[in-house]
């Protein structure tokens, strides 16, 4: 079926098989290959974009549920000129990755968690990214780079 | 892993969903939030021929107050269960446990009609529904009618929804006692529950315990005959069969059910 979803404010149409996935519809029909397939089964948040602004699982999205609508990738959070998204920013300064598998997922996971709720404890950052797993362990430079990027919101540029 | 080759169809209205049912046949599945469905086609545990997409049902997603009960559209989401100012003040033991399903990607898709319509024994929401004695609409070819949520659940993954029939709302009368409790036991957050609890007042269901989410009928009937609630706990497990699995023996499963049906009667206690 014809399928067109505005992928970081550029819409792309294409022609694809019912049962496209999401994540599938992204990598192969955008080309765009910062979301990352990891477990493939709802558990590990690798593939996690945003949808209409909020964190999903593009492994368990159909292409065609989501045709008409907006979704974010890691690649759509970096301002045109090229400056970092500030949750980027923080992982980076933080170290907020060992092998950067998981980097992406978090990443969206962590821009979907400040969006609902900007001032976070360290408990609620932990709750809010319940649904991404990093194999390495390195949760706490993670947990650290978002109370990092709130801080940096909360602050006048 | 991508799912075995099906036909989407997407509905705009609650009727046309109905007709796209009817036409489709027996292998046609509706699909709310996919988040139940889409990993069992994946794993091919499910090989519907079509999908009748009805996320877009927006008729379909409301937590409404009206009067004697909350109703609650299929089609709303656990986040927006989860968040809503509503159901906290008169239902919060839906609210909480809204907020324990899965993770939050997954609660920014799921439904609370589909994880009932699915029919799990271990997920959260069926549990709920059966502590709050809640009752479900259903629409199909022959009209709407209610089941009692006593009768919905019938065995593993089956429900009292006829082929075609859609589930569009949930009701909820305002809890006799007020006192609520959810206990969910996992090793990490995003699992299933290895064994549950809902307790509203001396209503108390189990999540994972059998073929079917199920009432504890033997606590309830202790704490009717006047038992304290450690002693009614003792009851949790009488006439269960919950299965055995890499996370737990079936005999650890019941040792679980005592442990969180006394914290839940205890918690519930406290709140009423």
């Amino acid at each position: 079926m014809n399928v067109t979803i505005t992928v970081n404010g550029t819409p792309i149409t294409a022609d694809v098989a019912d049962r496209t996935l999401l994540v599938q519809f992204l990598r192969e029909a955008g080309g765009l290959t910062a979301t990352n397939v990891g477990c493939d089964t709802t558990s590990c948040g690798a593939c996690t974009v945003l949808l209409d602004g909020e964190s999903v699982k593009s492994c368990t999205v159909l292409a065609a549920q989501v045709d008409g609508s907006a979704v974010t990738t890691l690649e759509g959070l970096a301002s045109p000129d090229g400056q970092m998204h500030p949750v980027q920013r923080a992982f980076h300064a933080e170290h907020a990755l060992q092998c950067g598998f998981c980097t992406p997922g978090m990443v969206m996971a962590a821009v979907s968690l400040l969006a609902e709720n900007p001032d976070p404890t360290q408990d609620e950052v932990r709750a809010g990214l319940e649904g991404n797993l990093c194999r390495g362990t390195g949760y706490h430079h993670i947990v650290r780079a978002v109370l990092a990027a709130a801080r940096a919101g909360r602050e006048p540029a | 892993m991508i799912p075995a080759p099906f036909t989407y169809r997407r509905a705009g209205t609650v009727a046309e969903a109905l007709e796209m049912a009817a036409e489709s046949g027996e292998d046609a599945k509706y699909l709310a939030g996919g988040h139940s469905l889409l990993p069992l086609m994946k794993l091919r545990l499910a090989v519907p021929e079509v999908l009748i997409d009805i996320g877009r049902l927006r008729e379909a997603a409301y937590v409404r107050d009206e009067g004697g009960h909350i109703a609650i559209g299929a089609l709303t989401r656990h986040h927006d269960l989860a968040t809503s100012g509503l159901l906290a003040s008169r239902v919060p033991l839906l609210a909480y446990a809204a907020g324990c399903v899965g993770d939050p990607q997954v609660r920014h898709r799921g439904t609370i009609g589909g994880s009932l319509a699915h029919g799990d024994p271990a997920a959260d929401l069926p549990a709920v529904i059966l502590a709050l004695d809640a009752t479900l609409v259903a629409q199909g070819p022959g009209g709407t009618r209610e089941i009692a949520a006593a009768d919905f659940f019938q065995g593993l993954y089956e429900t009292a929804l006829a082929p075609g029939e859609l589930l569009t709302e949930i009701r909820v009368k305002r809890p006799e006692s007020a006192g609520w409790s959810f206990q969910k036991f996992t090793k990490r957050a995003i699992d299933w529950a290895i064994v549950g609890v809902a307790a509203q007042g001396d209503r108390v269901a189990l999540v994972n315990m059998g073929m079917t989410p199920m009432r504890a009928v033997a606590v309830e009937q202790a704490l009717a005959a006047g038992l304290a609630p450690e002693q009614a706990a003792s009851h949790a497990a009488d006439g269960t069969s919950p299965p055995e699995d890499i996370n737990a023996t079936a005999a650890y499963r019941q040792h679980l059910a005592r442990v969180l049906v006394g914290r839940a009667l205890a918690q519930a206690r406290a709140r009423g």
